[in-house]
């Protein structure tokens, strides 16, 4: 049987068109949300933020919520809020207690499954495996994931596109903006509540541990070829996508890991576009 | 009416007090030089007019139709700025957004503003280039063309020539000179060049140790042969 057919027979059913969907509208929020992010010199927050959402989702699971996300999206978004605002002033202990704070709650989250292992799957290392690197959860998704997926991604494209200015100008020059009216922290409130909400989301694609490639690698690729705002952040968003589509469907056909799929993609295209930049593009 | 006046105004951060005493006015035209030693709370001052931060004492008050937001801002550069993925046309156009409230996106009065902005500090023909490869000082004129599209009432300047070779720090000091003169706009400068000071400005306020000292040009080298206090 070709790859063709193959990928053709695939393509028929519902599981897989939802997971290409799903996965497609992640990868677009987190290289979108992470033009600001990468240039703002927030990465190591949006790391930290996804081990704290896995410390969360381990106490959700050992909780036994029906909803893990009804515990794991408040945490995320209260501590995104917290280490967004309180960055400018404590530039240098802010990095060191975002690393704390990221290797604590991983620490604490495995220390907790161990000691409290869940009924209902009763495999510890499945359990630990997934929530770390992702898993095949996607391939499951209900109808009421997709549509709750459509709707949040819908938001955070809307949000990102009506407030583009201000999001260009609060990360450009945050100091500048605030000095002439512009409610800056506002929109670093919004910013951060939206950056939480994607690295939830995302943590079905990719896992915990992989989430940073999908916000990071996407822009740090168009940067090395572009070199206007509004060009990286469409290019991020093209590349995010590309790499989604092209890591499940690979994923799927050579049945690998969905999330670190996706990512050697990334990785791959970050490459080229080194290259791209290096030999091909004029400075 | 002043546009500017400080009364009696006490900096400092993290409730240690820097430099207290200050008293100072500005009209509409002047060119003010803040002059001062590295930690003698001229930075903090600046946040301090611009709202950027609060002052332990006393008052700044605003006054002549100036609104506190409605003073443009230079700042010194960032390390995220150095490699930002942005054009000079962008850059200068987000100077604009305090202009369209809640609207998401910038019309035509905007678009022409930045372009007119652009002409005035001789950088129409750098528009389309990306910022980071820029010189030094066609960088500051870049953040200088975004700042008059955010205000063409008051500048404040935060050492703007700094690490600027001398020939491209002149060029600085002429524009915003002319900048001055024609628009009627009032300059504020944080620095260090004591003779730019002795050159450009029309009041001299100088951040001591000992004492704040605000006074106008001429009295400042009379009384002190132009040297700091």
């Amino acid at each position: 049987m070709s790859v063709l057919t193959l990928l053709t027979e695939y393509l028929a059913r519902p599981m897989v068109r939802n997971a290409l969907i799903v996965g497609t509208l992640i990868a677009l929020c987190a290289s979108l949300l992470g033009t600001t992010i990468v240039l703002k010199r927030l990465s190591f927050i949006g790391d930290g933020l996804s081990h704290v959402a896995f410390g969360a989702l381990c106490i959700a699971m050992i909780m036994s919520l029906s909803d893990e996300m009804l515990l794991v999206l408040p945490v995320t978004v209260l501590v995104a809020v917290i280490l967004m605002g309180s960055n400018e002033k404590r530039k240098i202990k802010g990095d060191a207690a975002i690393a704390m704070l990221s290797v604590g709650s991983l620490a604490f989250g495995y220390l907790l499954l161990n000691l409290f292992p869940n009924k209902r799957t009763g495999s510890l290392s499945g359990d630990v495996c997934s929530t770390l690197f992702g898993s095949m959860s996607i391939l499951t998704l209900s109808t009421l994931d997709v549509i709750l997926c459509i709707v949040l991604s819908a938001v955070v494209v809307a949000f990102f596109i009506i407030f583009y200015h201000r999001i260009f100008s609060v990360t450009f020059d945050e100091s500048f903006a605030s000095a002439t009216g512009i409610r800056t922290n506002l929109y670093k409130f919004l910013l951060s509540v939206i950056i939480a909400v994607v690295i939830v989301l995302s943590m079905q694609l990719v896992g915990s541990l992989l989430i940073s490639a999908l916000i990071v690698f996407p822009v740090l690729s168009s940067e090395r070829i572009f070199r206007s705002f509004l060009s990286v952040v469409i290019a991020s968003g093209t590349i995010g996508v590309f790499c989604a589509i092209t890591g499940i469907i690979v994923s799927i056909i050579l049945s690998t890991p969905i999330g670190a799929t996706v990512v050697c993609i990334n990785v791959i295209v970050f490459a080229l576009c080194v290259i791209i930049g290096k030999f091909f593009i004029k400075r | 009416m002043a546009q500017i006046k400080g009364v009696d105004v006490s900096v400092g951060y993290e409730k240690r007090i820097v430099a207290g005493n200050i008293n100072f006015e500005i009209y509409e035209g002047d060119y003010l030089y803040i002059l001062g030693e590295n930690g003698s709370g001229k930075s903090t001052l600046m946040k301090c007019i611009l709202g950027l931060e609060k002052v332990c004492g006393g008052s700044i008050t605003y006054g002549d139709n100036l609104k506190q937001k409605e003073i443009g801002y230079l700042p010194q550069q960032t390390l995220i700025q150095r490699d930002f993925p942005a054009t000079v046309q962008e850059i200068v156009m987000s100077g604009c957004l305090n202009r369209v409230g809640w609207h998401p996106f910038f019309g035509k009065k905007e678009k022409e503003l930045a372009i007119e902005s652009m002409k005035k500090l001789e950088i129409t023909d750098l528009a389309k280039r990306s910022y980071p490869e820029l010189s030094g000082g066609q960088q500051q004129r870049v953040l200088l063309a975004r700042a008059l599209c955010a205000t063409r009432k008051a500048l404040l300047l935060d050492e703007p020539v700094t690490g600027l070779d001398p020939f491209a720090q002149e060029q600085l000091y002429a524009l915003i000179y002319k900048i001055n003169k024609e628009e009627k706009t009032t300059i504020i400068m944080v620095s260090h060049d004591i003779e730019a000071a002795k050159k450009y400005a029309t009041h001299i306020l100088h951040i001591g140790k000992e004492k704040c000292v605000f006074c106008t040009k001429h009295e400042f080298i009379k009384e002190n042969g132009g040297c700091l206090f």
